[in-house]
């Protein structure tokens, strides 16, 4: 974390996303927080636990179940001055959404030549490995990643929530801001005090390393870390890169990295085909081919629809440290 | 609500004076005037595409007539022209539209008759029917959070739209929030090909109001004064916090869906015909002359200067050059676009 101030913090994830959105409530009266069950439940996860209590209703708005109009009525804010930041309950939901994110919030800017803007973020949990099922754990970044007039952050680490977070809610322009359930309460660390805010579009090396360059994000950026650590018992030097912006793309820190490992291995826990890790794969092969010695390999989700609710069909669909340290030691290896 | 009677000669004229009433039917007949420029330039090849909303002039000129300049937002859809003419944007915009000029408020990317204009107070949109209208949700939300007394939004659609989801989400936040909004729908009958009885079993449209929990209201589209009046009603309540209303105006389409349609593969000529008896335009200037608002002279003197008019934005804005294609690249996020890969 390129930020020095002087106390900090310790919180979970689901601790920061709070912090982050009560200060931003507090600081402009031009956020507005929309969705379902954000006011008086306080959101499912309770990240707006009594936020309606301080700001009131009209700026906790629990919206009717109408996943469409909840980012549609955010982007007319946005349109007319306010600062929406739109909930989706659970990524999942996202999908009646698609037109206000994909044909309106991301076009708004250019259909109108710059006339009007759409400054707005839409948050929601995502991802896996809480028995999530079909419709509670699916990860939805490579349907949006197609989009230009997009950004896409999903963060880690809580000082990267607070200052990724911080960061989209600054910008001009619409942030899809993806938070993986399973880290909310699994994941505590050191969050520094006061504003601070982390460019989007900048990767973080983790833990750096010489034979092996290994890009994930979200929960598996914990887990490829653990397996990196667990290989360096053997002897292995693995480089581990936390994406936290999926789009932009931290090209040049990809690039850094692979130029000096010269071997990479993208693990995401979204699909395989048609991924992040994809379009990773081809900007390396675009612009560092002869820089590596062996293919460029991704470990992801497998071509089924999502993780299935009984405990076994989880599990084969998740990966695990174990079985990132796995396809880690075959690339090392080759 | 108003009536205009011309058998009993009673002239309901909803407070609008002679030089309101002149300027309703200036803007029907430029309406109609750029609509049949649009379809020449599209035979003659010099534009892809045109759209026209002939059959919409009443309900387009008396609704702009009820819209507060400087006050009010329109969020309106493809086929409002009138509404765009008659809150402020002029001939030439709209010919800069039609040609896709660099001048244009989209610089040229967006389709003819999608208008915007930030300055007018006009809402920038796409083509995603009902995609619009959550928009117009918001800015009103926007308006009574920030306590802007006497403003309100107008926004539009046709029958068509009202099939969407996102219109009945629209509604129903509308009703609950008791926003400044004011849904006037602009019922022609025909969604391209597919007419209201497959549309929607209660072809009444205003009805559905009851169901949100708001006043609805249904007037006779080709009367711009009914529809001025209606409209007017509407917006007035909602600057004043009354809350939302659905307005249905009754209309019709004479024309294809756009110079890309053939409206003989699903309607008939006999049909089109019958509506053609009513057409708004020679109605209105019959109205005006028989109430002494207007004469035979001045209505032609009129239609030269709607001509003449045209003719200028239509040379001044094929004379701009296009975007340039460096212009594909801006305006994608605030500052220099860069390519992300």
């Amino acid at each position: 974390m390129a930020v020095s101030t002087t106390s900090s913090t310790v919180m979970n994830n689901v601790e920061a996303v709070r912090a982050t959105l009560y200060e931003a409530m507090k600081n402009d009266d031009r956020t507005i927080i929309l969705g379902e069950d954000v006011g008086a439940r306080g959101n499912v996860f309770l990240i707006t636990k009594d936020f309606i209590n301080e700001f009131g209703p009209q700026r906790v708005i629990d919206t009717p179940i109408a996943e469409a109009s909840i980012v549609g009525i955010a982007v007319g804010m946005a349109m007319e001055g306010l600062r929406p930041i739109a909930e989706i309950q659970f990524a999942d939901f996202i999908y009646p959404a698609f037109n206000q994110i994909v044909g309106e919030a991301a076009k708004t800017r250019y259909r109108s030549n710059g006339e009007y803007t759409c400054p707005l973020v839409i948050r929601t949990p995502y991802g896996g490995g809480v028995r999530g099922a079909l419709s509670h754990s699916v990860s939805i970044e490579a349907l949006f990643y197609h989009v230009p007039g997009l950004k896409i952050v999903a963060p880690a680490f809580p000082a990267d929530v607070k200052g990724l977070l911080n960061a989209a809610i600054d910008d001009p322009d619409p942030v899809l801001f993806l938070e993986h359930k399973k880290t909310y309460r699994l994941i505590k660390g050191e969050v520094p005090d006061g504003h601070y805010t982390i460019p989007l579009g900048k990767a973080s090396v983790l833990k750096e390393g010489t034979q092996l360059t290994v890009v994930s994000y979200g929960l598996y950026v914990h887990w490829a870390l653990e397996a990196a650590q667990s290989l360096a018992n053997e002897g292995m030097s693995i480089e581990v890169i936390d994406l936290r912006s999926i789009r932009p793309m931290d090209k040049g820190t990809i690039l850094t990295s692979v130029e000096k490992t010269r071997k990479l291995l993208i693990v995401h826990e979204d699909n395989k085909f048609g991924g992040i890790g994809a379009e990773i794969s081809a900007m390396v092969a675009e612009e560092a081919l002869f820089h590596l010695d062996a293919p460029i390999r991704r470990h992801c989700a497998p071509d089924v629809p999502a993780m299935g609710y009984a405990e076994p069909l989880e599990h084969e669909y998740m990966s695990s440290p174990a079985k990132m340290a796995g396809a880690m030691r075959d690339l090392v290896k080759f | 609500m108003a009536k205009t009677d011309t058998k009993t000669q009673t002239f309901a004229r909803a407070g609008l004076t002679d030089e309101q009433l002149r300027q309703m039917l200036r803007n029907m007949l430029m309406q109609r005037q750029l609509d049949n420029r649009g379809f020449q330039l599209n035979r003659q090849g010099k534009v892809p595409f045109a759209l026209g909303s002939e059959g919409h002039e009443a309900l387009q000129a008396g609704a702009a007539m009820a819209f507060h300049r400087g006050k009010d937002i329109l969020a309106p859809y493809y086929r409002d022209l009138g509404l765009a003419l008659g809150i402020g944007l002029t001939p030439y915009e709209i010919m800069l539209s039609i040609f896709a000029r660099a001048d244009d408020h989209n610089g040229g990317r967006q389709f003819p008759n999608h208008y915007s204009s930030k300055a007018a107070g006009l809402m920038s949109f796409s083509s995603i029917l009902a995609a619009h209208i959550p928009h117009a949700v918001g800015a009103a939300y926007a308006i009574q959070y920030r306590g802007e007394k006497g403003r309100a939004v107008l926004v539009t659609c046709g029958d068509g739209t009202t099939s969407e989801g996102e219109w009945h989400e629209s509604m129903n936040f509308a009703a609950i929030h008791r926003l400044p909004l004011v849904m006037l729908v602009e019922n022609n009958e025909w969604a391209i090909s597919t007419p209201l009885d497959k549309q929607m079993a209660q072809p009444e449209i205003w009805k559905r109001a009851a169901g949100y929990g708001m006043p609805g209201v249904r007037f006779d589209g080709f009367d711009p004064i009914a529809t001025y009046a209606t409209v007017s009603e509407a917006l007035d309540r909602a600057r004043s916090g009354g809350g939302p209303t659905l307005v249905e105006g009754v209309c019709y389409r004479y024309l294809a869906h756009s110079t890309d349609d053939n409206d003989m593969t699903y309607r008939t000529k006999e049909e089109v015909a019958e509506h053609r008896k009513k057409d708004p335009v020679p109605r209105f200037e019959a109205v005006l002359i028989e109430q002494g608002v207007t004469s035979v002279d001045e209505i032609a003197a009129m239609k030269k200067d709607v001509l003449r008019e045209t003719n200028e934005a239509t040379d001044k804005a094929e004379a701009v050059p296009y975007p340039t294609p460096s212009e594909l690249y801006t305006h994608l996020y605030e500052g220099a676009w860069q390519p992300w890969l």
